[in-house]
Parts: structure tokens; C-alpha cells; sequence
């Protein structure tokens, strides 16, 4: 009973085969304009990518190079100006909140709690979209959000106030809640953000574990480019709404490339193990 | 983890339930002709079990005709108005939103006083002119919660200070609005006045007037009701209930209504009592945590407490005369507010 519910129930969908694209993003662009009859403020030019189970997408790029328009696009959020993304098939931006809770979960920049609340009821929250209107939750709710909680590390926090907890922490429980939610698709937006070098290392191979047990696909916007070429197995870099790559980290960490689109002199080597590892330089 | 059941939510309901009663028995002893609690507490147990008709004693008529049915309006009103505190609080995200000081609850009064102006103008039969009143009220009261949340919004977001200084100016522009109407259009008037703008539970109401505000109240707590696991997401923001599985525009419209049609009901026959909705959420909050699933019916039953309490202490403090009970409520909550306003500032 335990060891079954221990992984996500596998969805009638994810019985496929892992080689089957799970996300597929096609020639999505979006624009955004605070006032439909003037020119657009920012625009997302068409960009396509296509991930599977178990892979991890970084999305690279520095502020205001369209990252997190783009999350908000592949989540369904944003309906895109032209193209489509398709997550096994469905058009993301069309699902019914529910079932696009079910499909999707979203681990966002931290948000303030108006009244404060446990770990465990926080991570139970994840358990929302399998419910109908007002309901209670049942033993295999508890037995899920449990395993979340211990999947992340965190089974010790089940009892602390999220609010007396430290950021590292804060950020596992959130990522727990998003894996009550049985997700095909996970999301996070900058979630290294305000965390500690040990607690974004910590975070990341965390990803990479459940991302290979879980079978999730995993798209992150992040800043840090080392741990993107760590542990990405694709990279999307943008800037200013522009695709500029798609691959692999260690075709897209081309010194000329990274120096451009971040504006600093910096340095590009491999390590032993095939990853692209960078440093940048002080401009003195 | 101790997720909440349905056993732990009826048995915790039992016991505020209880208390209700407890404190409904002492307050039909409470008053002018004094009653025997034992005696009182006695034939109630034998009216309810059935094993006798009526009080048959002297003081029967003066509880069952004068002051429980004043207790039933305060059960109605205390419950309407806390429910619909708790509900505005989820929705707005703000700890200190509540009918009253959002002006919602001077809106409602009136639209209700709009209503029995119009009312005097149409020959209606007695039972279909006194429902004109709370539909006026919720009238008023779903115009002012819009106003409101109009005024609060800065940049698309809603501000919380401006959200309460626009409430606060909204609820002061409506009284004035209420001492014209209630001196000019509909003669002068002081006690409606201050039933009005105090919140008063003193005057009669016919009992067809009771079941209806008992219905409404039901219909539209219990449409709050199942939004409630919804309303415990959104306390952490739209975006992030929207992601998961909350259909946020749905729950919003739903909540919006029913609020306003239960701050109209409560309004209608009390006036705009204050602070009852703001008080109670926060301490069923305390004692119970945030979960709406158990707030909900906590505050409606907490609620109620509070207002026989608080309109018993208004009708026996100086007797033989008379506070209204918004006095109560205020000299209470006030103080309450302002614990809180700093608490959030610091």
C-alpha cells in the first residue's frame, strides 16, 4: 500500500514510453501591450523546444529577457500570441483549472501567507485539485503529502509554523506541495532566489533525483548559470524576447555567446565530467 | 499531521453549539422581570424534548414573545455578519476587512432606507413590503463592496491601506447620507437614525421576517460554505490558488454575493452593527487556525454568541433604559482594531 503510493500514481498518459515528447513548445510568441492600441511593451518572439519525461530545462537569461513570461506561457497562464504548447497533447492555456493543477504544478517565488499555517497543512494544499468543491482530506492525501514531504528531505518540518522556518526550508515545503500535487509537469521560478550556496546545490540535485524517479519534466528559470549547466539537460537562452539557443548546456555555454548576453567578460571550461563550468571576470 | 476531519469539525461545532445555548438560556433569564435560571433552564429542556407544549408558567409570555424572538434576529445577525467578516477577510486578503468598516454595512442601511421610501410610494401587501427593505439592503451593499474595491485598487493590485481609508471615507460619506434621508425624505427621525448608523436589535420583527433572514442566511452561508477549501488557497494569492486548481473568478463572484446578501439581511433589521464580523473571525481564528473548512461554521456560531451576549449587556446595563447594541460591539472592537492595525504595522 505504501511502496505504491510512495511515487506518484502513474497517470494513464505516462505509461507511455519515456522516449515520447512529454512538453512541446511550438512557435510560441507573445506580446504584451498595457493598452491594446499601443505598440506592445515587450514582446516574446517565437521560440520552440520540446522536452521529455525526466528531462530538466533550464531557461537562462538576464532580467527582462522574457524567462518568466515564458514559464507563465508554458503553464497556461498566458494564452501565447501565436503558436501552441502542448503538454501530452492537450493545450496547456486550454485545460480547465483542475485538471491543469493536476498536470502542472508551479513552485513560485515566495509569497507572503496572509495567516500563518503548518508545513503539513501546507503541503496538503497540494492536494486541492483532486478534490470536488468542499471536502476533507482522505488517508491517501496524508500518505501522499507524507511521502512528499520525506521526498524532499523535509519530514521533520511537518509540524513547524511556515512562517518560523528558514528560507531553505520554506523553499523545500513549497516544493513539496508541488509534488503532493502528482504533477507530469513541474515548474519553478527562480527558486534559488534568496537561498544560500549549500540550499541552491541542495535544491537542484533534489530536482535532478526526483526528475529521474518521479519521471517528472522539470522547466526552471534561473540566474545561476553553473548549476543550469550542472544539472540542465537543455538550455533555453533568451534575450530581450529573443531565442538565442536551444541544446544541451555544453553546446549553448559558448564564451562569445554568454559574454554577450550577460554583458561580462567570463570564461567557459569543461570539466571532467562533460559540464560547462563558468566564471566571470571583474571588468577591471 | 492532523488533517481536519468531519467527526473533529461536528464535535468542535457541538461544543460552541453548547455554549449557544448556555448563553441564549441566560440571556432570556436576563432582564427587567426577573426568572428563575434553574426553572427557565428546566421547562426550555422539556420544550425541546417535546414533553411539554409551552412554558405555561407567568414569565412565559414575556421570554417566548419578547425576548427570545429578539434573541433569534441576534443569532441571525450576529452569525450573518461574522461569516460574512470571515469571507470579506479571504478575499480581500486583508486581516481587517469587515462589513462595517469597509462602509459595506452603511451602504446596506442605506439601500434599505432607499427601499422604505420607495416602499411607502407602492401599495405592496404588509409580507411582500417587508422583504423590500433587505433587498434594498443587499442592493446597497453589493454597490458599496464594488465601490470600495474600486477605491482600493492601486496599479491592478489591491492596496490594502487604501482599501480600509476607502472603506473608512466611504463609510463616513454614507452616514451623512443616512441622517439626510432619515431627517429630510422620511421625517425626522432620531431613534431610526441612530438604529441605522449604531445597529440596534430593539425594534419588533414579524416572524415571517425571522424565517426569511433564517433561509437566506442558509442559502447564502452555505454557498460560502463550499468555496471554503478554495477560500484557504487564495489567502496566498490569486496566482497561486489559480495554479492549484482554483477557479478564482468563479470563487470571487460567489463570495461577493453572498457576503453582500448576508451583510443586506443582517443590516436590514439591525442596522449597521459593527466590528461583530472583525472580532470573531480573529478569535475563532486563534482558537481554531485559519482553515476555512472549520472557520466558517465557528464564526457563524461565534458570532451569534457574541451578539446575545453583547445585546443582553445592552438592554440590562442601564436598564431600564436601553444602549443600542452597536454601542456594545464597538466599545469592544474598536480597541480590538487598533491592537491588530498595529500588530500588522510593526
Amino acid at each position: 500500500m505504501s511502496s505504491a503510493l510512495r511515487t506518484p500514481i502513474p497517470s494513464s498518459e505516462q505509461t507511455r514510453s519515456a522516449s515520447d515528447v512529454r512538453l512541446s513548445v511550438e512557435q510560441v510568441s507573445y506580446a504584451y501591450a498595457p493598452n491594446p492600441s499601443q505598440a506592445p511593451l515587450f514582446t516574446l518572439e517565437a521560440l520552440s523546444f520540446h522536452a521529455k519525461p525526466g528531462e530538466i530545462v533550464a531557461i537562462l537569461g538576464p532580467n527582462a529577457s522574457g524567462k518568466s513570461t515564458l514559464l507563465k506561457l508554458i503553464s497556461g497562464a498566458l494564452e501565447p500570441l501565436s503558436g501552441r504548447i502542448f503538454l501530452n497533447g492537450f493545450v496547456t492555456h486550454s485545460l480547465p483549472p483542475r485538471t491543469r493543477a493536476q498536470r502542472i504544478a508551479l513552485v513560485q517565488q515566495e509569497s507572503r501567507l496572509l495567516f500563518p499555517s503548518r508545513a503539513w497543512e501546507f503541503v496538503l494544499q497540494g492536494r486541492h485539485p483532486y478534490g470536488s468543491g468542499l471536502r476533507f482530506d482522505t488517508q491517501d492525501d496524508v500518505i501522499i503529502a507524507t511521502n512528499a514531504l520525506t521526498q524532499v528531505g523535509a519530514d521533520h518540518l511537518s509540524d513547524r509554523w511556515m512562517d518560523k522556518i528558514s528560507g531553505g526550508e520554506k523553499q523545500r515545503v513549497i516544493l513539496a506541495r508541488a509534488l503532493a500535487q502528482q504533477p507530469l509537469l513541474l515548474l519553478l521560478d527562480e527558486p534559488t532566489l534568496h537561498l544560500d550556496i549549500g540550499a541552491q546545490v541542495d535544491l537542484l540535485h533534489n530536482l535532478r533525483r526526483l526528475a529521474a524517479e518521479n519521471r517528472y519534466t522539470v522547466v526552471v528559470v534561473t540566474h545561476e548559470l553553473n548549476l543550469a549547466g550542472e544539472y540542465a539537460d537543455q538550455v533555453v537562452l533568451l534575450q530581450k524576447g529573443k531565442c538565442l539557443r536551444v541544446g544541451p548546456p555544453a553546446s549553448v555555454f559558448q564564451r562569445e555567446l554568454l559574454e554577450q548576453v550577460f554583458q561580462a567578460p567570463l570564461s567557459v571550461e569543461m570539466t571532467s565530467s562533460g559540464r560547462p563550468r563558468v566564471t566571470i571576470f571583474s571588468n577591471t | 499531521m492532523r488533517p481536519l476531519t468531519l467527526g473533529r469539525l461536528l464535535f468542535r461545532c457541538g461544543i460552541l453549539a453548547a455554549l449557544l445555548f448556555v448563553v441564549v438560556v441566560v440571556a432570556l433569564k436576563m432582564g427587567a422581570v426577573q426568572v428563575s435560571l434553574y426553572g427557565l433552564g428546566r421547562d426550555l429542556i422539556r420544550v425541546l424534548l417535546r414533553q411539554s407544549s409551552a412554558i405555561s408558567t407567568d414569565y412565559g409570555m414575556i421570554v417566548l414573545d419578547i425576548r427570545l424572538p429578539r434573541i433569534l434576529l441576534g443569532i441571525v445577525v450576529g452569525a450573518s455578519l461574522s461569516v460574512a467578516g470571515a469571507s470579506f477577510q479571504a478575499l480581500l486578503r486583508n486581516p481587517l476587512a469587515d462589513p462595517y468598516v469597509l462602509g459595506v454595512s452603511s451602504g446596506a442601511a442605506v439601500g434599505a432606507i432607499v427601499a422604505l421610501i420607495i416602499e411607502n410610494h407602492l401599495a405592496l401587501s404588509p409580507e411582500l413590503a417587508g422583504l423590500i427593505t433587505p433587498i434594498g439592503a443587499f442592493f446597497g451593499a453589493a454597490l458599496t463592496i464594488a465601490a470600495v474595491f474600486f477605491l482600493g485598487r492601486r496599479d491592478g493590485h489591491i492596496d490594502s491601506s487604501t482599501l480600509l481609508l476607502g472603506g473608512i471615507i466611504t463609510a463616513s460619506f454614507l452616514s451623512a447620507i443616512i441622517m439626510f434621508l432619515m431627517n429630510t425624505l422620511a421625517g425626522s427621525n432620531l431613534r431610526g437614525t441612530v438604529f441605522w448608523l449604531m445597529g440596534d436589535l430593539s425594534t419588533p420583527q414579524p416572524r415571517s421576517l425571522l424565517y426569511f433572514l433564517s433561509f437566506g442566511f442558509l442559502v447564502a452561508a452555505g454557498a460560502i460554505y463550499t468555496t471554503a477549501s478554495d477560500l484557504n488557497l487564495l489567502l496566498a494569492g490569486e496566482k497561486e490558488a489559480m495554479h492549484l486548481g482554483v477557479d478564482v473568478p468563479r470563487v470571487r463572484i460567489v463570495v461577493y454575493l453572498a457576503a453582500s446578501i448576508l451583510t443586506g439581511l443582517a443590516v436590514s433589521v439591525s442596522g449597521a452593527i459593527g466590528y461583530v464580523g472583525l472580532l470573531v473571525p480573529h478569535v475563532m481564528r486563534l482558537i481554531f487556525g485559519a482553515d476555512h473548512r472549520m472557520l466558517l461554521p465557528a464564526s457563524a456560531l461565534g458570532g451569534a454568541i457574541a451578539i446575545v451576549i453583547a445585546d443582553t449587556l445592552a438592554r440590562t446595563i442601564v436598564a431600564p433604559s436601553e444602549l443600542p447594541v452597536g454601542a456594545m460591539t464597538a466599545m469592544a472592537g474598536a480597541p480590538l482594531f487598533i491592537y491588530l492595525l498595529r500588530r500588522r504595522l510593526t
